[in-house]
């Protein structure tokens, strides 16, 4: 039996330049950034090192980086930022997608029902796909923020992020992407795209877990978030996690150095993925077929429920992840399969598959051989395939 | 979330899967929105059920709760498997995690719903012992969150 480690949206391996670029924080360069003595500037040293870099990859400067302890954090942050500034002028529209992160739909919620925020969640149609137009004709005088992530988590669809930038300062209007899923996949250059805020997060790009940043563009004014050192500026108050931090960036610097090659490689074995599982009988690709990022495969089995395809998937090595209910603890299916109008009852069944350049062809037609049989095991004692068979 | 091994082993290798033509009794609860569909199946000879089978839709507790459901009644009286209740299911997996309490529900009420097709069958009123809350969508959002 092969081990199988499909779920790389969820979290990746650490890859051995990021190890590589933590290991000497851990044991010779532990001193406190903030300590005026030679370890501390030496850590200090790292911090800025990779600060510097991180704004290199992003066409940033160091100073528009603020280090957070993850993607969540800086979703929050970008949400706090943009609050911050609708507070002085009135403004408290906000606009973001139906199948947005709950860190951002969360913190939306949480500001609209303080009564500090109005929110418009834009659809995201069948494919997945926000529309511009829709956006141009959503904004209003009062609106605050803009928020769109760049790919989707759990369908992975890429959306026009530079278009929707441009709309957003055309018309004057803060513009934050949750970019988790993309940095490190697909080109990001926060100027050329028109990107005012940004989050993203270590682990999606094998970095290490619990550290992320905001990019925040110069000309916004961020607000503090975390009260306490003068730690990121006096922004963000916490000594800083520099062994995360420089394995972010080794990981991050490893990956865009090798995006075309990675992307080619993740992108044909997510292509027979697809090709093999769209043969398996009332099943569906969710997300854009084409404007999609390389490692993300989604698909729906009709009669069958994610989470017990799941744990038969690992018995058989294979670990993967599911928009199903059941595995989050909720029993509502996922809001991002909603979102593009599928039924409950076909939500419920959703598989996603999502790969790395560490995974082989040899594990993909492992993947297409075992599927088939554990689908068809489940559906053979499914009331619903039952009918679905008798054509009820 | 973690599943007991007695949950693990009755989803792995569950137990009377399947149908039974003719079946003296058959129910089906829950549905397919909420995620969980349970059809259960008696054979009954007097008063005892001999054989019973089930077919669910559902998460790996879905799936093992029926299971266990039908070894609780295979061979008991009618009168026995009205007796039974989804916290008898639940200790017989050595437990559920909390928000799938509602799947070990959904297995008492299956036994019950095949019990009272039973008795309507034969052209007699369902005991009152059959007739169970029900399971819909908002008793799943109460559960969920």
């Amino acid at each position: 039996m092969l081990n199988v480690y499909a779920d790389n949206a969820a979290t990746t391996a650490v890859s051995q330049a990021a190890l590589a670029a933590m290991l000497p924080c851990f044991t010779a360069g532990y001193g406190n950034p903030s300590s005026i003595h030679t370890p501390g500037q030496e850590a200090a040293a790292v911090l800025d090192s990779a600060r510097e870099r991180l704004g290199k990859l992003l066409n940033a400067s160091p100073r528009e980086i603020y280090f957070t302890g993850g993607g969540t954090e800086a979703d929050n942050w970008a949400v706090y930022i943009a609050a911050a500034i609708g507070a002085k002028k009135n403004k408290r529209h906000f606009i973001s997608t139906r199948f947005e992160h709950h860190a951002m739909l969360h913190t939306l919620e949480k500001l609209a029902k303080k009564g500090d925020a109005e929110v418009t969640l834009l659809e995201v149609h069948e494919d997945g796909l926000v529309r511009p137009g829709e956006l141009a004709a959503a904004i209003r005088e009062d609106t605050a923020l803009v928020s769109v992530m760049y790919a989707n988590n759990e369908i992975g669809t890429l959306q026009p992020i530079p278009q929707l930038g441009a709309i957003c300062r055309e018309r004057g209007v803060l513009f934050h992407t949750d970019a988790v899923q993309a940095v490190g996949h697909v080109p990001i250059d926060v100027k050329e795209q028109n990107i005012d805020l940004l989050s993203l997060s270590g682990h999606k790009f094998h970095g290490p877990k619990g550290v992320g940043a905001l990019y925040c563009r110069s000309a916004v004014p961020v607000a503090s978030f975390i009260e306490g050192g003068a730690q990121e500026r006096g922004k963000r108050a916490g000594t800083e996690n520099v062994p995360g931090i420089a394995g972010m960036v080794a990981a991050l610097e490893d990956s865009c150095g090798h995006m075309v090659a990675n992307s080619d490689k993740v992108s044909a074995l997510r292509d027979r993925l697809i090709e093999a599982l769209s043969q398996i009988p009332r099943g569906r690709l969710n997300g854009h077929r084409e404007k999609r990022l390389p490692g993300i495969v989604n698909f729906c089995f009709e009669g069958i429920e994610g989470e017990s395809l799941l744990l038969r998937l690992d018995m058989a090595g294979i670990s993967a992840s599911s928009g199903s209910a059941c595995t989050s603890g909720s029993l509502d299916p996922s809001h991002v399969l909603l979102a593009l109008g599928l039924p409950h009852e076909i939500a419920h069944g959703s598989l996603r598959l999502s790969l790395s350049e560490y995974n082989t062809p040899a594990e993909m037609d492992y993947v297409i051989e075992t599927l088939p049989g554990i689908i068809q095991l489940l559906r053979d004692m499914s009331p619903v395939w039952e009918r679905i068979e008798k054509g009820e | 979330m973690a599943y007991s091994s007695t949950v693990m082993e009755h989803f792995t290798h569950p137990r009377n899967v399947g149908k039974i033509d003719g079946a003296d009794g058959v129910g089906e609860v829950g549905n397919a929105k909420c995620g969980d569909i349970m059809k259960m199946y008696l054979k009954i000879d007097g008063d005892v059920i001999t054989d019973v089978k089930f077919n669910t839709f559902g998460c790996g507790a879905a799936i093992a709760t029926s299971s266990m459901a039908t070894e609780l009644i295979k061979g008991k009286t009618v009168g026995e498997a009205l007796t039974l209740t989804n916290k008898a299911v639940v200790e017989a997996l050595d437990g559920l995690p909390a928000v799938k309490l509602h799947c070990s529900v959904l297995a008492e009420e299956a036994v019950k719903a095949a019990i009272a097709d039973y008795y309507i069958k034969n052209g007699q009123e369902p005991p009152p012992e059959t007739v169970t809350a029900g399971h819909d969508c908002d008793e799943c959002d109460i559960h969920g969150h």
